[in-house]
């Protein structure tokens, strides 16, 4: 009965993602009939590509920035709004609730906050009496404000996880710490963080995971400029396949995203397993 | 002993206001006359209703609109038709090829789209597919899938395997088994599915972007795509279709919040 998504899978995942090694070894430009196999040219091209180098650092940069600050703006809410108390539950709905939002469409959302004019962070700068800032132009300010905005839209994931992770902590352990004495910081470092384990791998994980994949609010924002200084590898292989018309190095650096992504599962895995916590 | 909270309140309630504000300046723009150059933060002195309207017109809203419907709805039957029935082999035979699938089918899900562009294009261009509403479909599927497979073999796992026991003395087939006795009992992970998979092929861009290049398949995020990428195009109106793509999600959340964040907790701790 698993035939049908079997096939699926196969037709429209396993196949391409090998077809793409086949076609990272061509100078196919996408559209026409004929193309040359030409060997290891486009990784060797991509081992010294500028671009490329640039997006990976961006792509790690977005991935691990953005997880980073997830994390302690997530944890951060969920102790704020574990326990009861009133508009809670207002709290809990809009901080989700840009979770649902299309990254493209809360991308464009960021163009009427970070317009030079008129836009709604440089209007705050001017009411304190500071200089606009030109918000995307620059490399520097333009990465910062994608992981910042990247951050604040998925946060909601992190803190409905480390939500339920709180919730599963028996009250007893605070109880019986408070008779011992213990501070509110020993509880948290001694019961809160060691048992919020599995909730922590779990938010980390899908947080990396996306924030690596970055790809709808670049588009929206900066599409890669100033200078291609800003992509990451999901919109270089976008921009190199489409505007620059070269699939097979655009296949290749499929392959390296692929890769990333891998690599960084696979030492998560390592790093987590090897602190697991047993109660 | 009653502690204070008015504290936790005012916090909670400054931080859920700080999230909102990109979602209220893009209201505001929406409801502003181009060429009022009143800061985003103030209200319209007069609230100008012909962006919502030059959108609908100008922009193919209701095309794209109704192609998104159309799209996530056909998306979202397969994704749970298929994914049960491939979930309930998997889940009552645990033999070693299917344990196999099954790692499979959870390795499939770290291929990162974008990495797929190039090759799944060329596949779909071969097919014939690229601008057909069957295309864009089966692509979404084929990645919702692994989700949809790894949910579902999870929640019968822990349906009672005597319920199809006792079916097979009665004489029951495999197939009628599932029709009668497995799918209906699985409805609340089948709400789990349709919310996580429909809210991602609502809101998809990426796969969008390539397979749909045609006006009359355009679909929501797109549209605003268009919008906002034309030059000298009107960002208020644009603001206006911003709003108008993420209506209706927003109002499904608001009523049904419980089980979109029930949804996004199951799918993501076992």
């Amino acid at each position: 009965m698993y035939v049908p998504a079997l096939i699926l899978l196969v037709v429209f995942i396993v196949y391409p993602f090998l077809k793409g090694f086949r076609i990272a070894f061509t100078n196919w430009n996408g559209y026409s009939q004929s193309y040359k196999y030409v060997g290891f040219t486009n990784f060797l091209d991509m081992a010294k590509d500028h671009n490329v180098r640039t997006a990976l650092i961006n792509t790690l940069l977005y991935g691990f920035g953005s997880t980073f600050f997830q994390q302690i703006l997530g944890l951060s809410y969920a102790i704020l709004l574990n326990k009861s108390f009133k508009m809670r539950g207002f709290a809990r709905t809009f901080i989700y609730l840009p979770v649902l939002i299309s990254a493209i469409v809360m991308g464009y959302m960021w163009f009427f906050m970070t317009r030079y004019d008129g836009g709604a962070l440089n209007d705050v700068i001017k009411l304190f009496g500071g200089q606009p800032i030109f918000w995307l132009s620059k490399p520097q300010t333009a990465i910062a404000l994608l992981i910042f905005i990247n951050t604040i839209q998925y946060v909601g994931i992190s803190m409905v996880i480390y939500l339920a992770g709180l919730q599963s902590i028996p009250e007893m352990y605070y109880e019986a710490s408070t008779i011992d004495g213990a501070s509110s910081w020993q509880q948290f470092k001694s019961i809160t963080l060691p048992l919020l384990y599995p909730a922590i791998v779990t938010s980390v994980t899908l947080n990396l995971i996306g924030g690596l994949k970055l790809f709808d609010i670049i588009k929206a924002l900066t599409d890669g400029n100033p200078a291609y200084s800003t992509h990451s590898l999901s919109t270089l292989i976008n921009a190199t396949y489409f505007q620059g018309q070269n699939a097979g190095y655009a296949a290749c650096i499929g392959i390296l995203l692929f890769a990333v992504i891998f690599i960084v599962t696979l030492i998560m895995q390592k790093v987590f397993i090897s602190k697991e916590v047993e109660f | 002993m009653k502690k204070k909270t008015w504290w936790k309140t005012l916090l909670a309630v400054i931080i859920a206001l700080l999230h909102m504000i990109p979602i209220y300046i893009t209201l505001v723009a929406s409801f502003t006359r181009q060429g009022d150059f009143r800061s985003y933060w103030l209200l319209p002195k007069k609230f100008f209703f012909e962006n919502y309207s030059i959108a609908v017109k100008t922009g193919g809203m209701m095309v794209a609109f109704q192609n998104t419907i159309i799209i996530t709805f056909l998306s979202a039957i397969l994704i749970v038709l298929i994914g049960a029935m491939a979930a309930y082999p998997l889940a009552r035979n645990r033999s070693k090829l299917n344990k196999k699938v099954i790692t499979g089918i959870l390795a499939v899900m770290m291929i990162p789209p974008l990495s797929l562009l190039v090759p799944l294009y060329s596949v779909m261009a071969s097919l014939k597919a690229i601008s057909t509403y069957w295309g864009i479909v089966i692509v979404q599927v084929a990645f919702q899938l692994p989700l949809s497979i790894f949910l579902y073999t999870n929640f019968i796992k822990t349906i009672p395997i005597e319920l199809d026991e006792a079916a097979t003395l009665d004489g029951c087939s495999t197939y009628r088994i599932f029709y009668k006795i497995i799918l209906p009992l699985l409805k609340p992970v089948t709400a789990t599915v349709i919310i996580l998979t429909g809210v991602a092929v609502w809101n998809d861009y990426q796969f969008s972007l390539y397979f749909l290049q045609t006006p009359d398949k355009k679909v929501l995020t797109l549209a605003i795509y268009s919008f906002f990428g034309q030059t000298g195009s009107n960002p208020n109106v644009a603001a206006a279709a911003a709003v108008i793509a993420i209506l209706p999600i927003t109002i499904l959340y608001v009523f049904l919040q419980k089980y979109f964040v029930k949804g996004m907790v199951d799918s993501a701790i076992k």
